[in-house]
C-alpha cells in the first residue's frame, strides 16, 4: 500500500493508465487526455479532474467509477472525482500515442483539425483516411456510428467500413 | 459557504452582483429544462426513425441534448444546496441532485419554452422544431460562452459545436423534405403554421433574464430574433417555405404556464420515480 502522502503525480498518472474509455477500450483515459488535473493536499487528500469529450457522453459515470475503484485499490479511500467542463476538450487533447493505438486497433483517429465546423447544409464531408489500407478515398456512411463520438465510414478502395473517432 | 462567495467564485469578472441567486436558478434552470424536455420528446424516436442512419442520429442528437440538460441540472442542484439563506422556489428536498430537479418537480416549475413540448407531429415537424429551436440555440450559446458566470460559459462554450451539428442537420432535413415531393412540402407548410406561434417566445426575456442581463450572466434574447431570422430564412429559401407573418404569439412556458402537452411528457417522464421515489437501476 502506497501512502497518499509520498505519492508523486508520475505514479498517480501510471494508476490512471490502467483506466480505459469503455467505448474504445484501446484507449486510456491518459491517452484520450481528459485527465486535466490532480491535486494531492499537503493532508494527503487527492482531487481528480476530468473533463468529457462530448457533452453528452455516456461514459462519464463509467469511467469515474473506474477512477474510484482503482484508486481504492491502491489504497486511496477518500479520493474526489471531478469533472471540469473548461477549457473544452479538443482533439488536440488526445495523445500521439492514443492516435496510434486507435489506428492500430482499426479506428481512424480524428484529423489534426476539423474540417467541417460551419452550420452550412450539404458540406463535403471531412477527408478521412482508412486505418486498414491508407487510402483517402473513403466516404461517410453515417454521422453517427457504434457511439456519439464516432462516425461510421466506408473505404472505396478496400471497401472495409471503420468508424471515424470524430473530430471536435 | 455563504451564497454570495459561492456567486463570487464563478463570476469572471469583480463587479458588484446586482441579482439574486433565486434568479440565476431560475434561468439555469430554464435552459435545462428548454434542453430535458426537447431531448425527452426527439428521443421518442428512438426505434421509429424513418431509415436506420437517421433513427440513429436523432437519437445521438437527443443523447447531446440530454448531455447539456445534465450539466445545466447538476448546477442547478449545486446552486440549491449551497444556498443557506434563500427561500427556493422548488419543491425538491434538500440535497438537490440532477434527478430530483428532472424528477421530483411540477408542471408549474418547468420553465422551457412552449415550442420544445409541442408534439413530434410526424417526422418533418419532429425536424422542424429541432431546426427553429436549434438556431436559436445556436445563437443563444454563442453568447452565453461569454457570460460572467463560468460554469454557464463553460457549459455553452462545451455544447456549441454539438448544436451546429444538430443546426447542419436539421437544415438539411427541412431543404430535402420542404423542396421534396407535393406530399412532404405540404407537410413541411402544415408544421410551420402549427409551430409559428411558439417563435416569439423564444425571444421575450422572462423577468429573471431581465435580472441577470446587467451583469452580464444571462442573454438578451431578445436582441437575437433578426440574427436568427438571418439564420433561417435563407435555409427556408432553399426549401422552398415561407415564414408566416404576424401569427398570435402564445407565451407563457418561460413563467411555468404550459401546455396540455408537458402533463402528458412528465406523466409518462416521472412515472417511475413518483411511483417508486429514488429507485435507481
Ligand atoms: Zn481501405
Amino acid at each position: 500500500m502506497i501512502h497518499e502522502k509520498d505519492i508523486t503525480e508520475d505514479a498517480l498518472l501510471k494508476i490512471l493508465e490502467t483506466v480505459t474509455d469503455p467505448e474504445v477500450p484501446v484507449l486510456s483515459i491518459i491517452d484520450l487526455g481528459i485527465v486535466r488535473k490532480i491535486e494531492i493536499s499537503a493532508s494527503g487528500s487527492l482531487q481528480v479532474f476530468i473533463t468529457p469529450t462530448y457533452t453528452g457522453c455516456p461514459a462519464m459515470d463509467v469511467i469515474k467509477t473506474n477512477i474510484r475503484l482503482v484508486l481504492l485499490e491502491n489504497g486511496f479511500n477518500n479520493a474526489e472525482i471531478k469533472t471540469v467542463l473548461s477549457p473544452v476538450w479538443t482533439t488536440d487533447w488526445m495523445t500521439k500515442t492514443g492516435k496510434q493505438k486507435l489506428r492500430d486497433y482499426g479506428i481512424a483517429p480524428p484529423n489534426i483539425k476539423q474540417q467541417v465546423c460551419t452550420l452550412e447544409a450539404f458540406q463535403k464531408d471531412e477527408a478521412v483516411q482508412c486505418p486498414h489500407c491508407n487510402s483517402y478515398h473513403t466516404h461517410l456512411v453515417s454521422r453517427f456510428g457504434s457511439t456519439p463520438c464516432k462516425a461510421l465510414y466506408k473505404c472505396d478502395d478496400c471497401l472495409e467500413p471503420f468508424d471515424y473517432f470524430k473530430c471536435h | 459557504m455563504s451564497v454570495a462567495s459561492h456567486t463570487k467564485n464563478n463570476l469572471q469578472s469583480d463587479q458588484p452582483i446586482n441579482y439574486s441567486t433565486t434568479q440565476l436558478l431560475n434561468y439555469t434552470t430554464h435552459l435545462a429544462d428548454n434542453t430535458l424536455i426537447l431531448a425527452q420528446r426527439s428521443s421518442a424516436w428512438c426505434g421509429h426513425g424513418p431509415i436506420l442512419e437517421q433513427d440513429i442520429a436523432i437519437t445521438n442528437i437527443s443523447l447531446d441534448i440530454l448531455g447539456q440538460a445534465r450539466n445545466f441540472y447538476q448546477y442547478a442542484a449545486q446552486l440549491i444546496n449551497q444556498s443557506t439563506n434563500q427561500p427556493i422556489n422548488c419543491s425538491t428536498i434538500q440535497p438537490a441532485t440532477e434527478d430530483a430537479l428532472a424528477y421530483h418537480r411540477d408542471s408549474r416549475e418547468f420553465k422551457n419554452c412552449l415550442l420544445v413540448e409541442q408534439e413530434n407531429g410526424d417526422w418533418g415537424k419532429t425536424i422542424l422544431r429541432l431546426f427553429l429551436f436549434s438556431s436559436y440555440q445556436y445563437l443563444l450559446y454563442e453568447k452565453l460562452q461569454h457570460s460572467n458566470d463560468g460554469q454557464l460559459a463553460a457549459i455553452a462554450a462545451k455544447a456549441l459545436k454539438e448544436v451546429a451539428y444538430h443546426v447542419r442537420w436539421s437544415s438539411e432535413w427541412v431543404i430535402r423534405l420542404g423542396d421534396g415531393t407535393g406530399e412532404s412540402h405540404q407537410r413541411m407548410v402544415n408544421a410551420i403554421d402549427e409551430l409559428w406561434p411558439y417563435i416569439d417566445e423564444l425571444f421575450i426575456n422572462a423577468g429573471y433574464e431581465e435580472a441577470l442581463l446587467e451583469d452580464n450572466i444571462a442573454v438578451d434574447v431578445s436582441a437575437l430574433k433578426e440574427k436568427w431570422f438571418e439564420k433561417i430564412l435563407p435555409v427556408f429559401n432553399e426549401a422552398t417555405l415561407q415564414a408566416p407573418q404576424n401569427m398570435f404569439a402564445k407565451t407563457g412556458g418561460k413563467q411555468g404556464i404550459h401546455s396540455e402537452q408537458l402533463g402528458y411528457i412528465l406523466a409518462e417522464m416521472q412515472f417511475m420515480q413518483r411511483a417508486y421515489p429514488n429507485s435507481t437501476w
